[in-house]
């Protein structure tokens, strides 16, 4: 979604129904990253359920939209086969 | 065929709760609102009506079910007093500024300590920046209707509503009350159909995080949809009126045509002051009432137009901010302040905590208003 359809009021929806994350990418924020075992998968769909900024897609497997995934770790959390893993993103300077 | 049942105030807002078809209703018992909920718990148990009922902790649980499901598409409606509204406050916040059209009765009643369970609307006006429509009711069968005509507005500007109506003088008061055809009912409020609603399919977070460069214009949206709100409640109860054959308004006025004087008063008291105009009227006083039924979006223009055709405007107050004065008192002298005409308004607190309102009460005050100084803040009654 690009920011130039977002000129004033008058282009949001009534609420922040997630497209002023739209205007906001989240993804910015992390300081880790969810790294996938497919092998692992069991297709379950909870890593999809429990995700709290509803930002993995659920194909055959899950997809990660990393433009707004903050890093919470809750779908590592709850993944009941330990199929994700976090993976420390931050750059020591 | 429409029917005529002699019910409670409490009971008429759950029979408008029922034929609105509300879809979820959660709720937690507090006196005097328990019978509406008690009743609607039995029509949900007996298949009458095709609604959920959530039995919940809270009234703050009770407001944030509420939300969940409106947010879900489906219509809510849930019922609460005092200090359980007080307890929903972040929640009401919450609804509005969601834009999720929850409806909700909220029976006027004081606020303690001291311990009190009669009527005053002290506990409503707090409410008064939450983002909520508020109307203010005068009878029984206003309460039934009014459920029907706000779903009907809040889900036009997506804005949440609560219907008010006086503790035990309208809740536990028996009065006839006409409920039309369900069909006719179905027709004037059709199903409600959200443009934004949690959709497994297409997966959105809702009340997502906003930065300051945009939160301001999801409040102006707000706003706007306030300003439009007044033109659509008046459309509808417009419709209502066609449609039912009762009509109420926003600024309900009675006697006014040739008013030189006017009391501006809300809730059931407005029917006593009614009679009160009436007496006074015979005795030879050009006086008229203008009842507020709306109270948020503020009916502004019609307060300046009352105002510029009468000589003096008395306000009675049924509650009181501290510190300065009555509320309705407040508000209505800063809708005039930009007016041409501005006649001098007169405020009196009165009938806190359920002291009885009669008719002596309202012609005192009147009578009062003759003499007293302008810049008094009257307290009716107390005793000093």
């Amino acid at each position: 979604m690009s920011e130039a359809k977002f000129r004033g009021a008058h282009d949001l929806p009534p609420c922040s129904i997630s497209v002023t994350h739209e205007l906001t990418k989240t993804g910015n924020w992390r300081n880790s990253k969810p790294v996938f075992h497919k092998e692992k998968c069991i297709q379950c769909g909870i890593c999809w359920k429990v995700c709290p900024n509803a930002c993995i897609k659920l194909g055959e497997y899950p997809e990660w939209d990393m433009d707004y995934c903050k890093g919470c770790a809750v779908c590592a959390e709850e993944c009941p086969k330990d199929a994700i893993e976090m993976e420390d993103e931050r750059v020591m300077v | 065929m429409s029917t005529v049942k002699v019910i409670t105030g409490n009971h008429a807002a759950s029979f408008g709760a029922r034929d609105s078809r509300a879809e979820v209703i959660a709720a937690y018992p507090i006196t005097p609102q328990t019978q509406i909920v008690e009743l609607l718990s039995e029509f949900c148990a007996d298949g009458t009506l095709k609604a959920k009922f959530i039995k919940v902790e809270s009234e703050h649980s009770a407001m944030a079910a509420c939300i969940g499901a409106s947010a879900a598409g489906v219509r809510a409606y849930t019922a609460t007093s005092a200090h359980g509204l007080a307890l929903m406050h972040e929640m009401l916040h919450w609804a509005a500024n969601g834009r999720h059209p929850v409806v909700m009765a909220n029976v006027n009643r004081a606020m303690g300590p001291p311990w009190s369970i009669w009527t005053d609307q002290n506990d409503s006006l707090a409410q008064r920046d939450t983002g909520w429509l508020q109307f203010y009711c005068e009878s029984n069968q206003e309460v039934y209707d009014t459920t029907m005509i706000a779903f009907k507005a809040c889900e036009q500007v997506l804005l949440p509503g609560m219907l008010v109506l006086d503790a035990f003088i309208l809740s536990h008061t028996y009065e006839p009350v006409e409920m039309p055809d369900q069909e006719l009912i179905d027709e004037f409020l059709p199903p409600f159909d959200p443009p934004y609603k949690m959709d497994l399919d297409d997966a959105r977070a809702f009340g997502a995080l906003t930065t300051p460069e945009w939160y301001m214009e999801l409040r102006y949206l707000i706003q706007e949809a306030h300003e439009k709100a007044l033109v659509t409640v008046r459309e509808v109860e417009k419709e209502f009126g066609e449609t039912f054959g009762r009509y109420y308004g926003t600024l309900e006025l009675y006697r006014c045509d040739d008013a030189e004087e006017v009391i501006l008063i809300a809730g059931s008291t407005a029917s006593t002051a009614k009679d009160a105009v009436d007496i006074m009227r015979k005795g030879g006083r050009k006086i008229g009432l203008a009842r507020i039924k709306l109270f948020r979006p503020f009916p502004n223009e019609e307060i300046r137009d009352i105002a510029s055709r009468v000589n003096k405007m008395i306000v009675i107050d049924r509650n009181v901010s501290f510190g300065n004065q009555g509320i309705f008192f407040n508000e209505i002298k800063a809708s005039l302040y930009s007016a041409k005409n501005r006649p001098p308004v007169y405020g009196f607190v009165a009938g806190l905590g359920g002291r009885d309102m009669k008719i002596d009460d309202i012609t005192g005050i009147v009578e009062q208003a003759d003499t007293c100084d302008i810049e008094e803040i009257l307290w009716w009654g107390v005793k000093l």
